[in-house]
C-alpha cells in the first residue's frame, strides 16, 4: 500500500501534466457530491442547534449556541461527515471502477502499452480528492452554520447578534486550521484506500474474482475507509489540540 | 530450431509456481525477429502464463526471460517501459476500456505516448480503423460491438504505434469460422505491411499452422518441442503426436471406420 502511494505521488510529480483528467475527477468526486453535502450539512447544523439549545437553556447560556454549532462543525463534524459522505459516494465508485479494470485485464493492457496506471488512472484521482475534500468541507460548514441559524434564531428566537458574535469570538484560526488539515488527510486516505483496494483486487485473501469479488472488495474499502477516518480524526485532534 | 534470424525473446529454464502447483517447469523457448511463433496446448497447460512472462506481467521463480537481450525480472521500471513501447498486445478478452469509445480506445497509446496533435491522432486512428474495416464505428462503445469487431478494435489498438512484437492471446476464441478467418486475414495483411514479430497463443489447430513459422507445444508445464508446422505434424514426440491426433481429428478412409470411431466414443 505504501509503495502504491509512493508511485501515485511520482505519477503526480512526473511530467507531462494534464489538467483535463483532474477536472473530470474533481467533477466526479467534488461537484457531484455537492447535493448530498448540502443536504447533510444543513440537517447536521439544524440538529446541533436543536440539541445545543435544550442543553444550553438548562444552564441559561443560549447565547453560546452559535459558538457550540460553529466549533462542532468546523473542528469535527464538518470534515468527518463530509469524508464519510464522499467515501459512500465516490470512494466506493473508485474502488469498483478500478477493481473491474483489474478483473477485465484493462490495467494489464495499460501496462503492456507502456502507460503507467499510477499516473494515468490514480494521479488525477488523488489530486481531485485532495482538492475536493477541503472545498466540500467548507460548503458543509457554511451550510451547517446556516442550518443552525435557522433553528436557533428562526425557531427558538436566539438573538441573531449573539449567535454570530459567539461564533466569531470562540472560533479562531487554530480551529479552521484543524478542519483544513483533517479534510486534506481524509481526502488522501479515501482515494488511497479505494484505489489500492481496487488495484490489488487480485491479491484479496477471500478472492477478488468476478462481480462478487468486486462487490466484496468495495464493501471492505468503504468499511476500512470509514474506520480509518474516525481513527485519524482522533489522532489529528489529539496532535493539534 | 536452427534459424539465422536474431533472437528477440528468449525464455531460459523458466520455472513458475502458483502456490504449490508448478505451472511452468524449466521452459526454454526462443522467438526470432520477424517470425511468427505459435504456442499451442490444452487448456490449463500454462500457455497464457508463458505469454504473461514475455509481457513482464509475471516474474519467473527460476530462470530468465530475455527480451532484446534484457532480463525482464532484473530491469528497472523505466527499462521495462521502454521494452513495452515495442509491444502490441491483443488480449484474450480484448481488454478494451469499456467507458471509452472505439476511437478513444485506439487513440489512447498515441495520446499518452506521443506528442501528436489531435488532428494527427485522428488521421492515424482513422487509417487503422479503415485497415480493420471498422469505418463508421468510431463513436461506438465496446459493449455495442460484436465479438469479431471487438477483436478488430483490439488489433487496431495493438498496432497503432507500429510495434516490433505483437502478442496474440487466443485471437479467435469465441468467434465463428468467418470471423476467425477475418482475423487471420487481417493478421496476415498487417504483418506483411508492418513486419512485426508475432507470438500467438492459440487453440485453432490446424488453421493457425498456415500462419506459423514455428509451433511450440506446451504440455505438462514444459515445451515439448518447437518445430516448423510441417515437422510438428510429422513429429514422433508422443505428446505432439497425441496433440496432433486429438486436434486434427482421426484420419479415416471409409464410412465404416468413421462410424466405428463415433460408436467407440459413445461406449
Amino acid at each position: 500500500m505504501g509503495i502504491f502511494l509512493f508511485h501515485c505521488f511520482l505519477g503526480i510529480i512526473k511530467p507531462p501534466y494534464k489538467i483535463g483528467p483532474v477536472i473530470r475527477q474533481i467533477n466526479f468526486i467534488g461537484a457531484r457530491s455537492l447535493f448530498v453535502i448540502l443536504f447533510t450539512g444543513a440537517f447536521t447544523g439544524m440538529v446541533l442547534a436543536l440539541q445545543g439549545y435544550y442543553a444550553l437553556r438548562k444552564v441559561g447560556s443560549e447565547g453560546f449556541l452559535g459558538s457550540a454549532v460553529g466549533l462542532s462543525l468546523i473542528r469535527e463534524l464538518g470534515p468527518v461527515l463530509t469524508a464519510l459522505m464522499v467515501v459512500g459516494r465516490a470512494g466506493s465508485a473508485i474502488c469498483a471502477e478500478i477493481g473491474i479494470m483489474r478483473n477485465s485485464e484493462q490495467i494489464d493492457a495499460l501496462e503492456c502499452m507502456a502507460i503507467d496506471p499510477h499516473k494515468y488512472l490514480m494521479a488525477p484521482k488523488f489530486l481531485a480528492g485532495i482538492i475536493s475534500l477541503p472545498l466540500l468541507t467548507f460548503v458543509f460548514d457554511v451550510i451547517g452554520i446556516f442550518g443552525g441559524y435557522l433553528v436557533g434564531v428562526g425557531l427558538f428566537g436566539v438573538n441573531e447578534g449573539a449567535y454570530f458574535q459567539g461564533m466569531y469570538s470562540s472560533v479562531d484560526w487554530r480551529d479552521i486550521h484543524m478542519g483544513i488539515v483533517k479534510s486534506l488527510v481524509f481526502g488522501l486516505l479515501i482515494i488511497w484506500i479505494a484505489a489500492a483496494k481496487g488495484y490489488f483486487l487480485h491479491y484479496e485473501r477471500s478472492g477478488g474474482f468476478g462481480a462478487e469479488g468486486v462487490s466484496r472488495t468495495t464493501t471492505n474499502a468503504v468499511v476500512l475507509s470509514s474506520v480509518t477516518i474516525l481513527v485519524w480524526n482522533y489522532l489529528i485532534t489529539a496532535i493539534l489540540l | 530450431m536452427e534459424d539465422g534470424r536474431k533472437p528477440i525473446i528468449q525464455l531460459i529454464d523458466v520455472v513458475k509456481f502458483f502456490k504449490q502447483q508448478k505451472v511452468l517447469d524449466k521452459v526454454s523457448l526462443t522467438v526470432r525477429e520477424g517470425t511468427t511463433m505459435v504456442i499451442v496446448g490444452g487448456s490449463g497447460q500454462g500457455k497464457s502464463v508463458l505469454l504473461k512472462h514475455m509481457l513482464g506481467l509475471l516474474k519467473p521463480d527460476e530462470g530468465k526471460v530475455l527480451v532484446f537481450g534484457m532480463d525482464m525480472a532484473g530491469i528497472s521500471k523505466k527499462e521495462l517501459k521502454e521494452v513495452r513501447q515495442e509491444y502490441g498486445v491483443l488480449f484474450q478478452n480484448v481488454a478494451l476500456f469499456d467507458s471509452m469509445t472505439v476511437f478513444d480506445n485506439v487513440a489512447l497509446p498515441l495520446r499518452e505516448r506521443t506528442r501528436l496533435s489531435e488532428a494527427e491522432i485522428r488521421t492515424q486512428v482513422e487509417e487503422k480503423l479503415a485497415m480493420m474495416d471498422l469505418e463508421g464505428n468510431d463513436e461506438k462503445f465496446p459493449a455495442q460491438l460484436s465479438g469479431g469487431m471487438k477483436k478488430r478494435v483490439g488489433l487496431a489498438r495493438a498496432l497503432i504505434l507500429n510495434p516490433r512484437i505483437v502478442f496474440f492471446d487466443e485471437p479467435t476464441t469465441g468467434l465463428d469460422v468467418t470471423r476467425s478467418n477475418e482475423i487471420y486475414r487481417l493478421f496476415y495483411k498487417t504483418q506483411a505491411q508492418l513486419k512485426y514479430t508475432a507470438v500467438i497463443v492459440s487453440h485453432d489447430v490446424p488453421k493457425i499452422f498456415k500462419l506459423a513459422d514455428y509451433v511450440a507445444l506446451v504440455a505438462g508445464g514444459k515445451i515439448q518441442e518447437c518445430l516448423t508446422p510441417e515437422d510438428f505434424q510429422l513429429s514422433e514426440n508422443p505428446a505432439i503426436k497425441s496433440f496432433v491426433k486429438e486436434t486434427m481429428g482421426p484420419i479415416y478412409s471409409s464410412e465404416e471406420e468413421e462410424m466405428g470411431f463415433y460408436e467407440a466414443d459413445q461406449r
